[in-house]
This record gives structure tokens, C-alpha cells and sequence, in this order.
């Protein structure tokens, strides 16, 4: 991925540790492509709002077969039927072109709640990648995480786990 | 601690109510490895209206919940007159078979406030061992109680105060697949509970700043998780960095300047630090993995935290400039969020195992013990003096889980109140 200088952000060299010279750092990745808030600059926290679209989601679901795909324990690698349900969901984002998606990531129960936020990070990351890979524009795609913070399925056992580890494609403006 | 506590447990077996054993027998009873001591203190009614009893409720109450105290009363024990305050009566306390005293008085002043004096007495030596006054608005009179027992805790136990604290947590409600996680604060017996953020967006791991003026938190704000910088006295926060990253994982550096924090991008989460008022932040860690939940030394030199990149969850440390980075946790199993002691000898962390459990090690390594025995206890928090150890416990199935403090050297954890479920708990420093 190409490292470009963040719109509103410089570079800053890190200060030389003790063990000698380092090489120059990597500057701060860009955020994931989308279309900028009014004020890169902007910590105002109400800057951020996301539109959910109930209706394109159930769309979705219906053409693509699911909006969700599954993982194992710790891992962020997609099996063939999470492949095959990445491919039908970018065939419906390549036959609406109007709307974005926000790839979520979840963990389930049994990881600590920081861990789990870089989980579903990677998770969402792997399913944001084959979309791409796919041919969906990646400036239409949003990746995030949820960490174990939102569970679907509410029991302390392995089915219920299994159903928690997912990455759901969520239709936004 | 146990030289202070033992000449009162001692002077306990002298009294009429002490178990027939010879005095030199009466040492601080061992547990499971920890000492528990349940030295017997009175804390009758302060005369002063209904709030002399409320502060020996708070006292009374405070001293039992650090685990090294019986109190009796205030209820149903004999009370006294602000005169007697000073100068109790020594040997009726000593035929009642309690080997310390709490008094004080209650007493409004000129400019409108009250002052709370507190005086600490050995009943079995028959002298006084401390004594305070505090001035307070009559409001804050719960302030001055947290401040007389930390008197007290500290005068026997040799330890620094802690009770004079806040809390700061998440409050959990709601079904497990559509809960609730707000921010909220309380004093550390769980009075004056105040919500800080609505509850529109899920909001997890606040922390305060070292002078317990401000919070740094993480929100779920578009559907990302942000930090939030957070101002306590006016309720006025911000984005800890603009621009539409993912963030997460923030701590302030001991001298409140910095703040340091995880970023995730493209699958990889580094940490990185960044000035609290503002400006471009440095990345300190780069190694593919995912490197999370860093905690400063009380000295500033050092971070621990946890990273993936051997494969599994270990903690690291490093300066705070990135370099020197090394790793620390070699026992077996997995582990995760480390926190530094604030007196810089301990790191607490969750370990990992098949069950999750608190357990601490020697800063530079090493010396693993583990404290909890829950199915799934995570997120510690240290008591300002490195005492106590605060976390969450989780249960199998649905409930919310709930907040905790264990003893660091050993001990049953022991459930904090608060109204409803909660998580990750951060203790503020003493209040001035």
C-alpha cells in the first residue's frame, strides 16, 4: 500500500533511540479512503456521523445471500464460502454504485476487549481487501472495528462464538 | 505494614475479649500466603447533627472494605460528646474488646462550611495516634469521612491513602447483544454516581490523567472507535487526533503531556504517541501484529504492552521513543493489558490461559503471581498506593460483568458497588 502524507498532517522524525541511527520512519498511513469530512482538521466529534441504509442492507442480503462472513478462533483468513459470499456482495456494490459500505469487524468473547478491537480490524481488513481485489472501488469501502463489543448470539459456548466472529458489510450513504 | 498492625493485634490478645492464647501467639493470621488481619476499631456517631453519624457511616465503612479492618458502629455502640472527642475513655473501650478508636466532631464554622476533626486512637496503649481537621462545604462532608479513614488506613497499615478517589468505568446495561456502555463516574465507595457520556455510542476503556482533571476514552462515533480527550470539570471533549482513523487503547504519560495509543490500518494496529493538546502524532511501534495497550512507568522511561508478533499475546517494553523494544512475559500462556504500578516495581496484566486471570510480575520481569481465579477477569486498574488491583469479571452466559478489587499481596477479591454492570475501572489519584 502507498504511504502518502495524511491531508492536514506532517511527518515528524522519531528522536534517535539509544541502540543508534534509525532508518526514517513510515509516515502516518492515510485513513481508509472515503470521501473527506468537511475539516480534515476537525476534532469535533460530531463530525463523524455515519448514515446506515436499511433498505439497500436488506437488498443485499437478498441478492448476495448474506451480509456476513465468519472466521476461527483468532484468525482473519476467508474460507471458500466466505469467499464466495464476498464475491455476490461485490457484485451487488458494483450494481449500486450510489452507496458506500462500512466492512465491521467483530471478535467474540474470549480475547481481551484491546486485542479484540485489532482483531476485528484485521477481519474487516481481509474482507475490505478481496472486495477490492474484486473490483469494487476501494473509495467506496469504510473498514472498522467493534471489537467483542457487539455480539449477535449471546451464549458462552462455541456455537455462540463462532456466529460472533464475523465481518458484516453494513450499506451507508 | 506488619510491624504497625502487629502491636495492635497484639495489644488486642491483652484485652478481656481476646482468644485465651498467650500474647506472642497472636500474630496477623495467614491466608493462602496473604496477611489478613481484622483489627477490632470502633467508630461510633460523631456528635454534629445527622452528618457525624453519615461520616462514621463512610469511615466505618471504608476501613471494612480495605479487608485489614472489623469496625464496629457506628450503630449500637456507646457514643460521646465533642468534649470526650479528644479524650475518650480509654479502659470502657478496651473492656469492649476494640484495640482502636475513630472520633472526631461535626461543627459548623463562621463562613458557612463545616469542619470534620478526626482523631485516630490506640485504646490499648491509651493515647491518641493522630488526629485532623478538615474544612469542607457541608456538602462535600463525604470528602472529609474519605479523609479521616485514609488517616487511619495509613497511620496503621504504613501504607499510602487511596479511599479518597474516584472511579471512573464503563456502565453496562442491556442484553448482551444490544447493550449499553457509557462512561461513569463515582467516589470509590460508589457514591455520587454520575453518568459522562448519553449512551448513543458505545463507549469502553476510560483512563484519567494524572491529575484526575481529565479522561481519555474510546467512542464508537460513524460506526469507528475514537479516542476522546474528555475535560472532567466542564464536559467539554474532542478528538484526541483529527482525521478518520481508527484509535484506540489511550494512556496518558505521567507528566499528563502525552497521550499514547494504538492506530489500526490495513490489518496492522501499532502504537503511537501524541501531545494532549494537540498536534501530529509519532508512531513508536511497527513490527507486523498487533501492538496494543500501553501503560507508562511512573518514571516516564519506560512503556510496557502487549503485542502479538511472536504469534501469541506477550507483553513488551520499550522507551518512549519506540526503541529498545524487548520482551518480558515468558511463563506459559498468553498475556495481555498491562498496567505499570504507580510505585514502579509491579506490572499487572491479564493472563490467559483457557480462563483469563489478573496476575502481577516484577517490572522488569519475572516473579509471576496470579491473583484472581475467575472464568474471565481482565482490564486491572492499580489503587494510587499499588495496593489493590481493580478489574472486571465476566460470568458464562449473559449478564453484565462487574467490577472487582483484589489485594496485591494476596487475598479474596472483593465486588465494588455500582448500580449496574461495569467494566473496565480506572482509579483517579488521591483527590487533593
Amino acid at each position: 500500500m502507498n504511504k502518502t502524507i495524511l491531508i492536514g498532517m506532517a511527518a515528524v522524525a522519531l528522536t534517535v533511540g539509544a541502540c543508534g541511527r534509525k532508518q526514517a520512519p513510515p509516515e502516518i498511513p492515510p485513513a481508509d479512503q472515503a470521501p473527506p469530512p468537511a475539516d480534515p482538521n476537525s476534532t469535533d466529534p460530531n463530525s463523524l456521523e455515519v448514515v446506515e441504509l436499511p433498505a439497500l442492507q436488506a437488498d443485499l442480503v437478498a441478492k448476495a445471500g448474506s451480509d456476513t462472513v465468519y472466521f476461527g478462533t483468532d484468525e482473519y483468513s476467508l474460507d471458500q464460502a466466505s469467499q464466495a459470499t464476498l464475491a455476490a456482495q461485490a457484485r451487488w456494490m458494483l450494481a449500486n454504485p450510489n452507496v458506500r459500505a462500512s466492512i465491521e469487524g467483530h471478535a467474540d468473547e474470549r480475547g481481551t476487549r484491546e486485542y479484540n478491537q485489532a482483531l476485528g480490524e484485521r477481519r474487516a481488513n481481509a474482507a475490505r481487501d478481496y472486495l477490492v481485489a474484486q473490483g469494487v472501488p476501494s473509495t467506496r469501502l469504510v473498514v472498522t472495528s467493534w471489537g467483542k463489543e457487539r455480539p449477535v448470539a449471546t451464549g458462552s459456548n462455541e456455537e455462540a462464538w463462532a456466529q460472533n466472529r464475523r465481518a458484516a458489510t453494513v450499506i451507508i450513504r | 505494614m506488619r510491624l504497625i498492625l502487629s502491636l495492635i493485634v497484639a495489644g488486642l490478645a491483652g484485652s478481656a475479649v481476646a482468644q485465651d492464647t498467650p500474647q506472642a501467639e497472636q500474630e496477623p493470621e495467614l491466608v493462602g500466603g496473604s496477611v489478613r488481619t481484622n483489627v477490632a476499631i470502633a467508630v461510633p456517631v460523631m456528635p454534629g447533627d445527622m452528618v457525624g453519624r453519615q461520616v462514621a457511616e463512610v469511615i466505618a465503612s471504608d476501613l471494612r472494605s480495605t479487608g485489614l479492618f472489623t469496625p464496629l458502629g457506628p450503630g449500637g455502640i456507646p457514643g460521646y460528646s465533642v468534649a470526650e472527642a479528644g479524650n475518650p475513655a480509654y479502659p470502657n473501650w478496651r473492656n469492649a474488646g476494640v484495640a482502636a478508636l475513630v472520633s472526631g466532631y461535626v461543627e459548623p464554622r463562621a463562613d458557612g462550611r463545616i469542619t470534620v476533626a478526626c482523631y485516630l486512637h490506640d485504646v490499648t496503649a491509651g493515647r491518641q495516634l493522630a488526629q485532623q481537621g478538615f474544612a469542607v462545604a457541608s456538602a462535600d462532608w463525604r470528602r472529609a469521612a474519605h479523609k479521616c479513614a485514609d488517616l487511619v488506613y495509613s497511620r496503621l497499615s504504613g501504607q499510602q491513602p487511596y479511599l479518597d478517589t474516584r472511579i471512573v468505568y464503563v456502565a453496562e446495561t442491556g442484553p448482551k447483544n444490544n447493550r449499553q456502555k457509557r462512561i461513569a463516574l463515582m467516589d470509590s465507595d460508589g457514591s455520587n454516581h454520575r453518568y459522562l457520556t448519553v449512551g448513543r455510542n458505545t463507549a469502553v476503556t476510560p483512563r484519567f490523567s494524572p491529575r484526575g482533571d481529565k479522561l481519555v476514552y474510546v467512542s464508537h462515533i460513524g460506526r469507528r472507535p475514537r479516542v476522546l480527550l474528555y475535560d472532567v470539570a466542564t464536559g467539554q471533549e474532542r478528538l484526541l487526533i483529527p482525521g478518520n482513523h481508527i484509535t484506540f487503547a489511550p494512556r496518558f504519560s505521567p507528566d499528563g503531556r502525552n497521550v499514547v495509543f494504538s492506530m489500526a490500518n490495513g490489518g496492522n494496529t501499532d502504537i503511537y504517541i501524541v501531545s494532549a493538546s494537540g498536534g501530529a502524532p509519532r508512531q513508536l511501534t511497527s513490527a507486523p501484529g498487533a501492538d496494543t495497550s500501553p501503560s507508562f512507568s511512573p518514571d516516564g522511561r519506560q512503556i510496557v504492552f502487549e503485542s502479538d508478533r511472536s504469534g501469541t499475546q506477550q507483553l513488551y517494553v520499550m522507551s518512549p521513543d519506540g526503541g529498545g523494544q524487548r520482551r518480558i512475559s515468558f511463563g506459559g500462556g498468553r498475556y495481555a493489558s498491562p498496567v505499570w504500578s504507580p510505585s514502579g516495581n509491579l506490572i499487572a496484566f491479564t493472563k490467559i490461559s483457557g480462563p483469563f486471570r489478573i496476575g502481577v510480575m516484577n517490572a522488569g520481569g519475572g516473579g509471576e503471581r496470579i491473583l484472581t481465579d475467575g472464568w474471565q477477569d481482565e482490564g486491572p486498574s492499580w489503587a494510587p498506593n499499588s495496593q489493590f488491583v481493580m478489574f472486571h469479571r465476566s460470568t458464562q452466559g449473559g449478564a453484565p460483568a462487574r467490577l472487582y478489587a483484589v489485594p496485591v499481596g494476596g487475598g479474596a477479591a472483593r465486588s465494588m458497588p455500582t448500580p449496574v454492570g461495569g467494566s473496565d475501572p480506572a482509579w483517579s489519584p488521591v483527590n487533593n
